[in-house]
């Protein structure tokens, strides 16, 4: 008898191992949930993977507060349709202090409304295990990193002192108040997320499929004015124009593309014919040289 | 950067077509190895320029990187491209293993860029442990290199069957067949006893594509395929799902009262509903009475597949067992040989007690014979007391308890584990599992109607060991001893363990190497636990330095039976004492290795018996101590009535 599995089919049952190793081995994980196709694809795995159990963990999503309104919807439908125990996290002495990328950049936004964010809502609930959607096709210093990512009690990643990762055998052993990042999708492409969303049906935010949508152009970037707080400079103007995002942030960081692609079929085709990385759509890897890493030794995800 | 207008190319079926077809491919996972220097991260950049995976801002990123930290001139450096840390960008080198992904119309591969650097080949075997074939690079103008044979050795122990030779920077020796041909030579004998099924020598140029994926103009001598050509055919497929079944449990999913199932990913083999499986542990048979999958019920399942199963009967199963074929089982021991990679800069020492963690099970674990260290230049066996950093040896390992396993040989899901360091938590080790030692399987504990117990009611104690910890000249034998007095006094069966003494005589075999103060320890811990068992109450006063060690020697007595005692005196003052002399030498440097002068002393955290001895007299330490011993007969004494029926 030969059953050989496909590659889609390789790559789910490893995370899907990779999921139940921590609900394992760890005291309280979470999962992190930012809303988007790779979110969703994770989420998709933790329900095959503990069936017919709901996931045995919560799930976080961390809030800036500048996330695009359609991905707030959807998150809150998909949370009441599965079911799942969901946690909204809101840095509030940034909302205080009236934190924005506009007035005070992408740097200073993402560290304080994301970054620290994520730090005070970790600590707040005492969770040790996180896991992440980060996949190593994404970034550099992301292809770097282990399945089972070791933080320190300040949350910092030391890249140079990994641990060593053999195997499927992972280390969970850590002391009080350390905590584990762990990374299911690590060896999946971003062609492979796409196809495994289409063979299995898995519902994504509609911003993923070209439509008209009001943006403006700033800075070499379409950006969608998605409410009020963004203002116009001199010479813009808003025009309706049929695009879509490849990676969904921070609406005022995340730059659309023209694209006429509105199905998942389309998306595929056109990933086919990509020419450019899908993070170059992201204003914050852009910073400055190295800028992930940075971002990640201080927390981020 | 501009925001582009996409084409969306495909009609819809032409999209699904192609996804049918890259459902098809197999997927290769190999990784780069060798020595620094030798082309490993500028070979995976190739690769992924000439498959067309770098994307237009990835390049116009690296042509800028290039021009800021490039060695390359004027030409793109595509080391930048997977060297993806700070560091390794500042310092020109690999430190940690990167992971690629690349397609070609024939096959799916994930490659990882390992570094060359000794001090990092941990980074190396870490990649190593998931791949299947390992393309060995050597500098034409070097040739075979102590990192070559290192990492050529470490692929093996690690189960790499399939080696391709790339002779790299062929341009810089002009293109020349001796040379590559002499190379080819000596890596293939070196390499014989290494058990490669298949090792193929290319002669390359990374930097400039030759015989990478394209053929090369230059070498008209070289009738063999490409690298390329070579990746996308060669077949290294082992037939997992052909082996008896395995299933290591990880996780006993049991939302409610109605569903119990054990989930897992199959190690090997293949199951169906029906099929008779027993726990590898107790024996115990069952048979499988669904495979639960979300998207229903599943007919059959095999290697790979992460599944759970639910059984005809109510059998006792955690994590860390195994649901294995009755035809064939995996051994279940708690003594073994195993080949042991070491990764810590801490040296691996025999006796010392470290954490054994296979997929899913764990247990406490010593060496407990270092048989040899294999020296990678010339594969001798040589006689080690340690084993240090990325030095690969032969152990023997006793478990705490038995786990289940096959030789790694046979299974290398199975027969793997890593060691855990019990302090720092780090992965120390890596180890592959040879065969279980005989002995394990041939000696039973006896169970004996006379136990502890009886022996110490005779007595009329209860049985506990006190560990008397602290510097040299700190009071240890001295408050001992008296303790010990006050115990007889009171009709106690006592017994001193004193390092000096055992010393002259069970241990006058080892030195004062951190291997061999381990050792000491090991053994005095074991008479000490012998003692214990035989109804005594046991004092040891020995400097036992390490807090690894003596956490050992608690683990070794039953729960509440080790009493570690800090006898705190501050150096300043042991070393103004010097009863023995032995500060001033040491201070002198004519004894080496003395605790507190140039060999650490770890301080306990939690003692049960913290003592300060400054200011106060022996016979104030001595009444702490029975103060002591007396609450906790008290408080036993108390429970076993009010527990008892």
């Amino acid at each position: 008898m030969t059953i050989a599995l496909t590659h889609l089919q390789r790559l789910e049952a490893e995370s899907i191992h990779i999921f139940r190793e921590v609900a394992a081995a760890f005291a309280k994980p979470v999962m992190l949930y930012s809303v988007g196709k790779d979110s969703s694809v994770l989420m998709h795995l933790a329900m095959k993977a503990f069936y017919p159990a709901k996931p045995p963990f919560p799930f976080l999503h961390v809030d800036t507060t500048w996330k695009f309104r359609e991905m707030i919807a959807f998150r809150d439908q998909m949370a009441q349709k599965l079911g799942f125990d969901l946690l909204v996290h809101v840095n509030e002495d940034g909302v205080r202090d009236n934190i924005n990328p506009f007035d005070h950049g992408s740097n200073t936004h993402t560290h304080v409304m994301k970054t620290v964010a994520l730090r005070q809502a970790l600590d707040k609930y005492g969770f040790d295990a996180a896991f992440g959607g980060a996949r190593r096709d994404e970034e550099k210093s992301r292809a770097k990193e282990r399945i089972f990512s070791f933080r320190n009690a300040q949350h910092v990643w030391d890249p140079k002192n990994q641990r060593p990762e053999m195997w499927k055998i992972f280390n969970t052993r850590i002391a009080s108040g350390e905590s584990i990042r762990v990374f299911p999708l690590s060896n999946w492409t971003e062609l492979d997320i796409w196809q495994y969303i289409l063979q299995e049906n898995i519902p994504i935010v509609p911003l993923y499929l070209a439509k008209e949508r009001p943006v403006v152009e700033r800075d070499g970037m379409l950006i969608l004015r998605d409410d009020e707080r963004m203002k116009l400079r001199p010479g813009e103007t808003v025009e309706n124009r049929l695009v879509r995002f490849r990676t969904l942030g921070c609406y005022p960081l995340t730059g659309a593309i023209e694209s006429d692609a509105d199905t998942l079929e389309a998306i595929v085709g056109e990933m086919l014919t990509a020419r450019t990385s899908e993070r170059q759509g992201r204003l914050i890897d852009r910073d400055e040289a190295g800028s992930m890493e940075k971002k990640k030794r201080e927390g981020y995800f | 950067m501009r925001h582009i207008m996409a084409k969306s190319l495909a009609p819809t079926d032409g999209v699904r077509d192609y996804l049918a077809a890259q459902e098809k491919k197999s997927l290769l996972r190999f990784l780069t190895c060798g020595s620094v220097d030798d082309g490993k991260s500028t070979l995976i950049g190739r690769l992924l320029s000439d498959t067309k995976q770098i994307f237009e801002d990835q390049l116009a990123a690296l042509e800028r990187d290039s021009r800021k930290h490039g060695t390359t001139g004027d030409d793109i450096d595509f080391a930048l491209l997977v060297d993806g840390l700070e560091a390794e960008r500042e310092q020109g080198i690999t430190i940690d293993v990167a992971y690629r992904f690349f397609a070609t119309p024939k096959r799916k591969f994930i490659v990882a860029d390992t570094p060359g650097h000794e001090q990092y080949t941990r980074n190396m075997a870490t990649g190593a442990s998931t791949a299947d074939l390992a393309i060995v690079l050597i500098d034409a103008r070097q040739g075979v290199l102590p990192q070559t044979r290192r990492h050529s050795i470490i692929a093996s122990l690690l189960g790499i069957r399939h080696i391709v030779l790339a002779v790299n920077k062929i341009d810089l020796v002009g293109f020349d067949q001796a040379i590559f041909e002499r190379i080819t030579e000596a890596y293939g004998q070196f390499s014989r006893d290494l058990g490669f099924q298949t090792i193929v020598p290319i002669p390359m140029s990374a930097r400039y594509g030759d015989n990478v994926t394209g053929r090369s103009d230059s070498m008209e001598w070289y009738s063999g395929p490409t690298l390329i050509e070579h990746l996308e055919t060669v077949s290294v497929e082992e037939a997992v799902v052909e082996l008896p079944f395995r299933f290591p449990v990880q996780y006993v999913n049991r939302p409610n009262l109605d569903f119990r199932g054990f989930a897992g990913t199959i190690a090997s083999g293949s199951v169906a509903p029906g099929d008779e499986v027993v726990v590898a542990k107790s024996g115990k048979s069952s048979r499988v009475k669904r495979i639960v999958s979300y998207g229903g019920d599943l007919a059959q399942a095999a290697a790979g597949q992460a599944v759970t199963l639910v059984l005809d009967d109510e059998v006792e199963i955690s994590r860390g067992n195994m649901l294995v074929s009755p035809a064939a089982r995996p051994q279940v021991a708690d003594q073994f040989a195993a080949n042991i990679v070491w990764f810590d800069e801490h040296a691996l020492l025999p006796g010392r007690s470290y954490i054994l963690r296979t997929e899913t099970d764990q247990s406490s674990a010593t060496v407990t014979d270092l048989k040899y260290r294999i020296n990678v230049n010339d594969f001798a066996h040589e006689a080690a007391k340690s084993l240090e950093m990325n030095e690969v040896g032969i152990c023997n390992i006793s478990t705490r308890t038995p786990i289940a396993f096959d030789p790694f040989a046979e299974n290398r899901t199975t027969g793997a584990f890593i060691l855990i360091d019990r302090i720092s938590n780090a992965t120390v080790g890596a180890g592959m599992i040879l065969h279980s030692l005989r002995r394990a399987e041939n000696i039973h504990w006896q169970s004996l109607d006379v136990g502890k117990r009886v022996r110490a009611d005779m007595k009329n104690q209860r049985p506990a060991v006190f560990w008397f910890t602290g510097l040299s000249g700190s009071g240890k034998s001295t408050i001992a001893n008296l303790f010990e007095k006050k115990l007889f006094a009171t009709g106690r069966h006592t017994y001193i363990l004193d390092g000096d003494n055992v010393r002259h005589g069970l241990n006058r075999d080892l030195g004062f190497t951190d291997a061999d103060r381990v050792e000491n320890i090991r053994r005095v811990a074991e008479v000490a636990r012998l003692m214990a068992d035989a109804g005594l109450i046991v004092i040891v006063s020995f400097i036992s330095p390490f807090s690894a060690e003596r956490r050992m020697a608690r683990e070794l007595m039953a729960d509440g039976e080790f009493i570690e005692v800090f006898v705190d005196t501050p150096f300043e003052e042991c070393a103004r004492r010097d009863p023995k002399g032995l500060y001033a030498r040491a201070l002198n440097g004519e004894i080496k290795n003395f605790t507190g002068v140039d060999s650490p002393y770890e301080a306990p955290e939690k003692p049960e018996i913290h003592l300060k001895t400054l200011g106060k007299s022996a016979e104030q330490m001595v009444d702490a101590l029975e103060h002591w011993l007396n609450e906790r007969d008290i408080a036993e004494d108390q429970y076993d009535n009010g527990g008892g029926i």
